[in-house]
C-alpha cells in the first residue's frame, strides 16, 4: 500500500510524520513510502536522505492521493477535499473538539484514525501520540525554564563560594510532569511534585521528586487513568498548597489537563507571591493555561518578574527527536494494520485499540467509541476485602507464636545436651578425646564458612571437596598391612581418594585465578 | 617419637585448613587461602607417608612403591580432569569428586574392619562410617549422571518413597545390632547394599531445579563420611577435616534452601511442585507476550544508561558467557553502567554463575547478589535475563498459591525494560508458568542465548 507522508502546515510546525529511519521500518512491512519534497526540512531530514531510504519523494497532491496519508496536524478543509474515496487518514484529529472536521472526513468517504484517541491500555500505549508528545513536551519545558531561570540547577561548592540548587515544583505527574521530574532531577535540581491521584506518588518518587500531598486533597484511585476535576473542599486545601508550594519554587511547571480543558491551578495572587526572576511553564497553555496569566503561545513577564512562559509548540522545537518518536507510534499503528506484513492493509474494528482510534469509517461517523474501562493502576479489591485483622490480635498471636517455638527450641536444646553428655560419661576415653574434637571442629567450620562470599561458593566447595580427599590418610596408613585383601582395598581407596586432592586442589587454584577485579 | 611428630605436623595442617577456608571468605584472599590448603594437605600427606612406611608389616620398598603408584594415578588423573574440564560442567566434576570421597570412606572403613579388633564402640563407627559413604557414593554418581544430562533429571517418583527411606533406616538398625553383637562381616555387606540403594533412591527423587541443593548436601556427607572414617582409625586430623567440610556443605545446603524457600527436609523428601499439586494450570490467561529481535535490543542497549544482567542456567547450558562478557565489556566501554544480578539458586551448583562469568572475564565487583541488586532495578533501564526463569518470577510474591510462592526472587520487572532471552515459552524447572514474560515492559528474544547475544554484538 502506498503511504503519503505530507508535508505539515501549520505555522511554525517542524514535525514530520515520517523519518528516514522509519520509512524503512514502513517498507519493511510491505508498504511503499512517498514523501512530499521538504516535508522534513524541519527536522533536518533533505529528501535525499527519504530516497537513501527507500521512499520516493513527490508534489503536494501526489502525496495527499496516497492509499493512506499519515500527518501529524488534523488537515486544512483544501487537503480533505483531495483526499480520495476509500483512502485512509492518520493524524492527530482532536475528535472531541473538532466534530466539523469528523464529519467532513466521513462525508468524504475517508477511513480516518485519530492517533490522539487511542484507548489508554496497556497494549496500546506503543502507539500512542499523546503519551509521546507529552513526553518531549515535558522534557523542553524544563529546558525552556533552564534558559530563562538566571541560574543553575545543581548546587555547586566552589572556590568563590556555593550556590544552591533551583527548586522545581512540578503540578501534575502525567507523561508530561514526570518527564520533566526526570529531566530536571537530572540537571541536578531539587524537584518537588504534586499529583491529584494519589497512585502516582510511588512513580514520582521514582523519578527522583519528593511528593508534596495536600492534606486530604487527594482523590481515590481512578478507574481510567486519567485525573477528575476536584470537589470543592479538596480545591481549598490544594490551592493552600500551591501557593505555599510555588512561593518557595524558583521553577513551577504546570502540566494539569484534564480532558482536554486546563483547570486553573496558579492564580494570579499566587504569581504575585512568588520570587522575582522566577519561571513558570504551562504546559496546558493549549488549553487556556493552568496559570491565570498565562498567554498562550507567548513568553510574558510579570511586574513582579515572574516570567510565564506559554509556549504551544514545545514538541516542535525538538523537531528531530520527536518526529522519530511520532513516527515509530505510526510504524507500531501500522504493524497492527498489517498483520501479515505484507502491505495488506486490515482494519478490526472489533479490536478494542483500533474501533477506538477510527473516528470515521464508510462514510460514517464512528465517534465516539463505546466506553472502555481500563485500569491504569490496576486497584487491589482483593486487599480491601480481605477481612482486616486487628493489629493488636495478630501481635498478641505472632509473641504467643514466637515464645512457644523459643520453648521447643529450649526443650530440644535441654535434651541434646543431657543426651551427649550421658553419651560422654559411658564412653571410653579414646571416643571421648575424639568427639571432643569433632564437636569443636564442626563449630569452627560453622563459623568460618558462614563468612564466604556468595561468589565464591563453587571454589569453596571444590576446596572442602579436595581437603576431604584427606581420608587418603587413612587408606596410606592401611597400605603396608601384611593383608593382601586389605592391602588391595586400601589401593583402591588411596587412588580414588588422591585424584580428589589433586583433581580438587587444581580445579579450585584455576577457578580462582578466574576471579579478577575491575582493572 | 615419629608418632608424636606426626601428631604435630597433623595439627599444623588442621589448623592450615581452618585457615585455608578463612582465606576462601573473600575474593581477594581466596588465592591464598587455596594454597595455604594444599600446604596442609602436603604436609598431612608427607608426615603420614613417612608413618606409613614406618609402621609397614611388609618390606618397606613395596608399600613404598604402592605409595608412589597411588600419587601417580591420582596426579595423572586429577591433574588431567582438573585441566580439561569446562567451566559450564564445574557442577558434574564436583559431584563425581563427592563420589570418590564416598567410596574411599567405604573402603576404608571395610579395611579397618578386617584390620583392628572387634569393639562395640569401634564397631558402631565402622558401621556408620560405610553408611554415610555408601550413601554419598552413590547419591553422588546419581547426582552426576544427572547434571551430565546422562540421565533425566526429572524427579523420579516411586510410590511411598518415604516409606522406602525409613524402611531402610530402620532395617539398617536392626542390621547394625546384628553386627554389634555378631562381628560378622554378612550384616556390614548388607547394609552397604541398602545405603547405596538409599543413597541412589535419594537424589534420584530430586528434581533437576534443586540441584544446587543437592551437591552441597552430598558435600556435606563427604565430609561426614571423612570425619567417621576419622573416628573408626582414631585420627584427629580427619576427624577436624571431616568436620570442617560436613558443616561447610550443612551451611552451604541451608543457604540454598533458604534462598528458595523451602525446608532442607522437603528438598530432600521430593521433587518440586508435585507434592502441592499445583503444577501450574494452564487456563490462566495471562495475555500476550511481546517479541522482539535481536538488532532492537542492540539499540535499546546503545540508549541505556544503566543496565543489569540476570542470568540463569540457560547461560551455562548455550555456553553464552563469553558473548555476554564481550556485550558487557562493549557497553561498559561506552559508558553503559552494565551489572549482573545472580540469584543463589541460578544454576545446578552454588556459586555456578559467578565460576562463569569470572571464566569470562567479568570483573566479579560488578557481580552482584539478590540482596545487593533488588533495590536498583526501579532505577535500571534495560534488564536482560539470560536463561533465568523461576529466579526471576513475580508469581513468588504476587501469587501466593504458586508453587514457588515466598521464594525470594530478583526483581527484574521494575526496570524500565526487561528482555528475556528463552527457547521457547515452555515453564522452568518448577513447571510454573511465569507472568513476567506477559508484562508490558517485558520483550522475549526467543532462540539460543548464545546466537542472539553474538546477534546483538553484531549489531552494535
Amino acid at each position: 500500500m502506498l503511504i503519503g507522508i505530507p508535508k505539515e502546515t501549520r505555522t511554525g510546525e517542524r514535525l514530520v510524520a515520517a523519518t528516514p529511519k522509519t520509512v524503512t521500518q514502513l517498507r519493511k512491512l510491505g508498504h511503499e513510502v512517498v514523501v512530499q519534497s521538504g516535508a522534513g526540512l524541519g527536522a533536518s531530514f533533505t529528501d535525499a536522505v527519504y530516497e537513501a531510504a527507500g521512499a520516493t519523494i513527490g508534489d503536494g497532491p501526489t502525496v495527499w492521493a496516497a492509499d493512506l496519508v499519515a500527518a501529524v496536524n488534523p488537515p486544512s478543509d483544501a487537503e480533505v477535499a483531495t483526499l480520495h474515496e476509500g483512502s485512509t487518514l492518520v493524524a492527530m484529529l482532536s475528535p472531541h473538539g473538532r466534530g466539523d472536521l469528523v464529519a467532513a472526513l466521513a462525508a468524504r468517504g475517508v477511513t480516518a484514525l485519530a492517533l490522539d484517541a487511542v484507548p489508554r491500555i496497556s497494549r496500546a500505549q506503543a502507539l500512542d501520540v499523546l503519551s509521546t508528545m507529552s513526553n518531549v513536551a515535558g522534557y523542553r519545558a524544563v529546558i525552556e525554564a533552564a534558559e530563562e531561570y538566571g541560574g543553575m540547577f545543581t548546587g555547586q561548592v566552589t572556590a568563590a563560594g556555593k550556590t544552591t540548587p533551583a527548586t522545581v515544583f512540578v503540578i501534575g505527574a502525567g507523561v508530561a510532569g514526570l518527564s520533566s521530574i526526570g529531566a530536571a532531577a537530572s540537571l541536578g535540581a531539587q524537584v518537588r511534585a504534586f499529583d491529584v491521584r494519589p497512585e502516582v506518588g510511588e512513580q514520582i518518587e521514582s523519578m527522583g521528586a519528593t511528593f508534596v500531598q495536600a492534606a486530604t486533597a487527594q482523590q481515590e484511585v481512578s478507574a481510567d487513568g486519567y485525573a477528575r476535576e476536584l470537589t470543592a473542599e479538596q480545591e481549598q486545601l490544594t490551592q493552600a498548597m500551591y501557593a505555599e508550594e510555588s512561593a518557595k519554587a524558583d521553577i513551577v511547571i504546570t502540566t494539569a489537563l484534564v480532558r482536554g480543558s486546563a483547570p486553573r491551578t496558579i492564580t494570579a495572587a499566587m504569581v504575585a507571591a512568588m520570587k522575582p526572576g522566577s519561571v513558570i511553564v504551562d504546559l496546558a497553555a493549549s488549553g487556556g493555561g493552568n496559570c491565570e496569566l498565562t498567554v498562550p503561545g507567548e513568553k510574558i513577564v510579570t511586574d513582579n518578574g515572574v516570567i510565564i512562559i506559554g509556549y504551544t509548540d514545545l514538541t516542535s522545537r525538538m523537531p528531530q527527536h520527536t518526529s522519530q518518536l511520532f513516527g515509530t507510534n505510526i510504524v507500531n499503528l501500522m504493524t497492527l494494520l498489517t498483520p501479515a506484513k505484507d502491505g495488506a492493509f486490515v482494519l478490526d474494528l472489533e479490536d478494542q485499540v483500533q474501533r477506538g482510534m477510527t473516528v470515521a469509517s464508510g462514510g460514517e461517523i464512528l465517534w465516539p467509541p463505546p466506553p472502555i474501562q481500563v485500569s491504569a493502576a490496576a486497584p487491589a479489591p482483593v486487599a480491601a476485602a480481605a477481612p482486616a485483622v486487628d493489629p493488636v490480635e495478630k501481635a498478641r498471636l505472632e509473641a504467643e507464636e514466637a515464645r512457644r517455638t523459643s520453648m521447643r527450641r529450649m526443650v530440644w536444646t535441654g535434651l541434646g545436651v543431657v543426651l551427649v553428655t550421658l553419651a560422654m560419661t559411658y564412653s571410653p576415653t579414646v571416643f571421648q578425646t575424639s568427639f571432643t574434637v569433632f564437636a569443636l571442629a564442626v563449630f569452627i567450620g560453622y563459623y568460618v564458612i558462614s563468612n564466604v562470599s556468595h561468589s565464591l561458593h563453587t571454589p569453596l566447595m571444590s576446596q572442602t571437596n579436595a581437603i576431604s580427599g584427606i581420608i587418603l590418610v587413612g587408606a596410606l596408613l592401611q597400605l603396608g598391612s601384611d593383608n593382601t585383601l586389605v592391602t588391595v582395598i586400601a589401593f583402591l581407596a588411596a587412588s580414588v581418594a588422591s585424584i580428589n586432592i589433586f583433581g580438587g586442589f587444581l580445579v579450585t587454584y584455576r577457578m580462582l585465578g578466574m576471579f579478577r577485579k575491575d582493572a | 617419637m615419629l608418632t608424636s611428630l606426626v601428631q604435630g605436623v597433623y595439627l599444623i595442617a588442621a589448623v592450615l585448613f581452618i585457615l585455608s577456608l578463612a582465606g576462601l571468605s573473600k575474593p581477594s584472599s581466596a588465592r591464598q587461602g587455596n594454597i595455604i590448603g594444599m600446604v596442609g594437605m602436603g604436609l598431612a600427606l608427607a608426615a603420614t607417608v613417612a608413618l606409613a612406611l614406618d609402621r609397614s608389616q611388609r618390606p618397606i620398598v613395596v608399600t613404598l612403591i604402592l605409595v608412589v603408584l597411588v600419587f601417580a594415578i591420582g596426579a595423572s588423573i586429577g591433574i588431567w580432569r582438573a585441566r580439561t574440564v569446562e567451566m559450564t560442567q564445574m557442577p558434574e566434576l564436583i559431584a563425581m569428586l563427592h563420589s570418590f570421597v564416598g567410596a574411599a570412606a567405604v573402603l576404608v572403613g571395610y579395611n579397618s574392619f578386617i584390620t583392628e579388633p572387634a569393639e562395640s564402640v569401634h564397631q558402631v563407627e565402622v558401621f556408620l562410617g560405610v553408611l554415610i559413604g555408601a550413601v554419598t557414593f552413590t547419591g553422588s554418581i546419581v547426582a552426576y549422571l544427572k547434571l551430565s544430562a546422562k540421565i533425566k533429571s526429572a524427579p523420579l517418583m516411586l510410590p511411598g518413597r518415604n516409606m522406602l527411606n525409613l524402611g531402610a533406616l530402620i532395617v539398617s538398625a536392626g542390621l547394625m545390632a546384628w553386627f554389634l553383637a555378631s562381628n560378622s562381616v554378612i550384616p556390614l555387606a548388607a547394609m552397604t547394599v541398602i545405603a547405596l540403594l538409599v543413597g541412589w533412591h535419594l537424589v534420584a527423587s530430586i528434581g533437576g531445579g534443586d540441584m544446587p541443593v543437592v551437591v552441597s548436601m552430598l558435600n556435606s556427607y563427604s565430609g561426614w563420611a571423612a570425619a567417621a572414617a576419622g573416628f573408626m582409625l582414631n585420627n584427629n586430623l580427619l576427624i577436624v577435616t571431616g568436620a570442617l567440610v560436613g558443616s561447610s556443605g550443612a551451611i552451604l545446603s541451608y543457604i540454598m534452601c533458604r534462598a528458595m524457600n523451602r525446608s532442607f527436609i522437603s528438598v530432600i523428601l521430593g521433587g518440586f511442585g508435585v507434592e502441592g499439586g499445583t503444577v501450574a494450570a494452564g487456563d490462566v490467561d495471562y495475555g500476550e507476550h511481546r517479541e522482539i529481535l535481536a538488532p532492537e535490543v542492540a539499540e535499546l542497549l546503545k540508549d541505556a544508561r544503566s543496565v543489569i544482567i540476570t542470568p540463569g542456567y540457560g547461560m551455562a547450558v548455550a555456553k553464552a558467557q563469553y558473548p555476554v562478557a564481550d556485550l558487557t565489556a562493549r557497553l561498559r566501554h561506552a559508558g553503559v553502567t552494565v551489572r549482573f544480578g545472580v540469584h543463589p539458586v541460578a544454576g545446578r551448583l552454588p556459586g555456578h554463575m559467578n565460576v562463569l562469568l569470572a571464566e569470562a572475564k567479568v570483573p566479579y565487583d560488578i557481580v552482584l547478589e539478590m540482596d545487593e541488586i533488588n533495590g536498583d532495578f526501579p532505577s535500571t533501564d534495560v534488564v536482560l535475563v539470560i536463561g533465568a526463569n523461576d529466579t526471576v518470577n513475580p508469581a513468588a510474591l504476587e501469587d501466593p498459591s504458586s508453587p514457588i510462592a515466598g521464594m525470594p526472587v530478583l526483581e527484574v520487572w521494575k526496570a524500565k525494560q526487561v528482555i528475556v532471552f528463552k527457547r521457547s515459552m515452555a515453564t522452568g524447572y518448577a513447571g510454573v508458568q511465569n507472568p513476567l514474560f506477559f508484562r508490558e515492559n517485558t520483550s522475549m528474544l526467543f532462540g539460543d542465548a548464545k546466537v542472539q547475544v553474538e546477534a546483538i554484538l553484531a549489531a552494535l
